[in-house]
């Protein structure tokens, strides 16, 4: 089994399946009706994403588990998602404003993937590119709208930017796995990418009157499977029938 | 022209119109009562698919592998859709969408009483998409056919994707009743504490039913309430042997003269007392109802004063 490819398909599968779960909470609070009905949606296309990654990734693995136990059956240090998608939805703007951030990387990320040699991949990653840049769309209206908003709104969703974005060069982590698959398989190279997401970034912001924080202290630590203490809780809970019932169908 | 007839005159020609089957469209004339009528009945189902999101969604973080996961989440979406086209139904008859989500607030509509009963297990998925949606298609299909042309065109759709609801409520039930022992008793558990609140949906018998008769003649319901009580248990009883569950009713005998199943006495006093607010969950269900409504609060007006500022800078 090749282990690297196997971790750079959990990595991905991990950021959808992490948030997937994160936007299912929020199934019947939303502020509006169309707000719920859409972020369900979006939920629903990460799950879809994390599906069909696992399979590859079990694949790759040989077999040995299949989908739902890469899912459902890891320990916390094994998931490889980043911070940023398993912080806390807090409020609308919290939610919004992690989806924006993460967006804006997921594009040009799923774009260049696109172009790699794994046609697995390949096709993942167009499939997901569509449903992406639709997520996109929505996040950044939605920024746009409550930065430009009412003063209240604009004060809420710069603290959210203020305190989610210590966790946005995580985004661009590399290490071991990307050196040794970057060139054999054509993979996107995320400092490429940071250029391109910043400029959105920045685009998207100033039009929502919101600034960019000037603290630039990062953290990271998901890549490599060290979580913030939410992931333990997220796990309790969507792991809880697949440990209180080993071995069963569904 | 309307101007010119008589109350008496507009009634009789309203009535002439649903005798032959011509569907009411919103700018036609019609009686309040059969606005109001409508406009209850309406935004209370509308009401019913919206509170019907959280027992479903206190499950979907929980449930149990990636396809079960996403297909919930699909169906409670389906369902915050069905509640989008109600709404926008009763609107047209004149009914202000937050208005009518406030009377929802305030206890002065209701909602179906079903889902003021708690999700305790991943099997009840299974018991509220197999008895639930079941007995909603039962209430909805005729609605289908109703004299109210918006209403009649939005339960199309619905049911459509209630039947779907249905099916995949009755095949997860099929297939704890076929796991472990511990998903049999899983599923049996279920179907015990969800089987006579299903019958209950139905509404109270035809005598104690104030309002039948005035919808059946206005062609809004084609069937009293326990008409469509004994078609679904009819249609259901047969399912749950199928799949080797135990429907909870020891007065259960099929008789074959009428080729109907006879069934026990419904608590009467457990359904008013939960229509009337002491169902385990009616606060519950409620007060998430209204956090979400104030916590959206400033979303929604950001959202206002946003679209307000566009526009004025577009006319500048």
């Amino acid at each position: 089994m090749n282990k690297e490819l196997f971790e750079y398909v959990i990595r991905i599968a991990d950021d959808s399946l992490i948030l997937g779960q994160r936007l299912s909470e929020w199934c019947g609070h939303g502020p509006i009706l169309e707000e719920d009905i859409a972020l369900t949606n979006i939920a629903l296309d990460l799950i879809g994403q994390a599906t069909n990654l696992f399979e590859y990734a079990s694949q790759i693995e040989g077999g040995d588990r299949n989908a739902d136990q890469l899912a459902f059956l890891r320990f916390d240090r094994e998931y490889r998602n980043l911070l940023l998608v398993e912080q806390p939805n807090g409020d609308f703007g919290d939610t919004l404003m992690r989806q924006f951030l993460f967006d804006a990387f997921r594009k040009p990320f799923f774009e260049r993937l696109i172009a790699c040699t794994d046609l697995q991949i390949s096709g993942i990653a167009e499939k997901s590119l569509k449903e992406t840049k639709y997520h996109l769309k929505h996040s950044s209206e939605w920024v746009i709208r409550l930065g430009d908003g009412t003063e209240e709104s604009h004060n809420r969703i710069q603290n959210s930017l203020d305190s989610l974005w210590r966790y946005t060069d995580e985004l661009f982590f590399e290490n071991q796995v990307d050196a040794v698959l970057l060139d054999d398989f054509n993979f996107p190279k995320l400092s490429e990418i940071k250029e391109d997401w910043l400029k959105n970034v920045e685009l998207v912001l100033d039009e929502a009157t919101l600034a960019v924080p000037d603290n630039n202290w990062q953290f990271k630590g998901g890549r490599e499977g060290l979580h913030s203490e939410h992931l333990g809780k997220i796990l309790a809970e969507m792991q809880f029938m697949q440990r209180a019932y080993p071995n069963m169908e569904w | 022209m309307v101007k010119d007839l008589s109350i008496q005159e507009l009634e009789k020609r309203f009535q002439e119109k649903i005798d032959k089957d011509i569907k009411i469209e919103p700018n036609d004339w019609m009686p309040d009562d059969y606005r109001q009528t409508l406009i209850r009945q309406i935004s209370q189902h509308a009401h019913s698919e919206i509170v019907g999101m959280l027992p479903e969604g206190n499950w979907i973080t929980r449930a149990p592998n990636l396809r079960r996961k996403a297909v919930l989440l699909a169906k409670v979406q389906d369902e915050a859709g069905h509640g989008l086209y109600l709404y926008s139904a009763a609107e047209t008859l004149g009914a202000d969408r937050e208005e009518t989500i406030d009377d929802l607030h305030s206890g002065k509509a209701k909602y179906s009483s079903i889902f003021n009963y708690p999700t305790l297990s991943w099997a009840d998925m299974g018991a509220i998409g197999w008895l639930v949606d079941g007995a909603a298609i039962m209430n909805q299909v005729p609605l289908c056919r109703c004299s109210y042309g918006p209403y009649a065109r939005a339960m199309v759709r619905v049911c459509k994707e209630e039947s779907f609801h249905q099916r995949q409520g009755f095949e997860i039930m099929a297939h704890l009743a076929q796991g472990s022992p511990e998903q049999k008793a899983m599923a049996q558990d279920a179907l015990n504490r969800f089987w006579w609140p299903a019958l209950m949906m139905f509404g109270p018998n035809d005598a104690e039913s104030k309002h039948t008769l005035q919808s059946m003649n206005w062609k809004i319901k084609r069937h009293t309430n326990d008409e469509l009580r004994q078609q679904f248990v009819d249609v259901t009883i047969p399912q749950a042997e199928m799949i080797g569950l135990t429907i909870p009713d020891k007065d259960l005998i099929f008789n074959e003269l009428t080729g109907h199943y006879e069934f026990g006495e419904i608590n009467w006093d457990e359904f008013w007392n939960v229509v009337k607010g002491n169902g385990p969950c009616n606060k519950d269900r409620i007060d998430t109802r209204k956090k979400a409504k104030e916590d959206g609060a400033w979303v929604r007006e950001a959202a206002l004063a946003f679209a307000d500022k566009r526009q004025k800078r577009k006319s500048a």
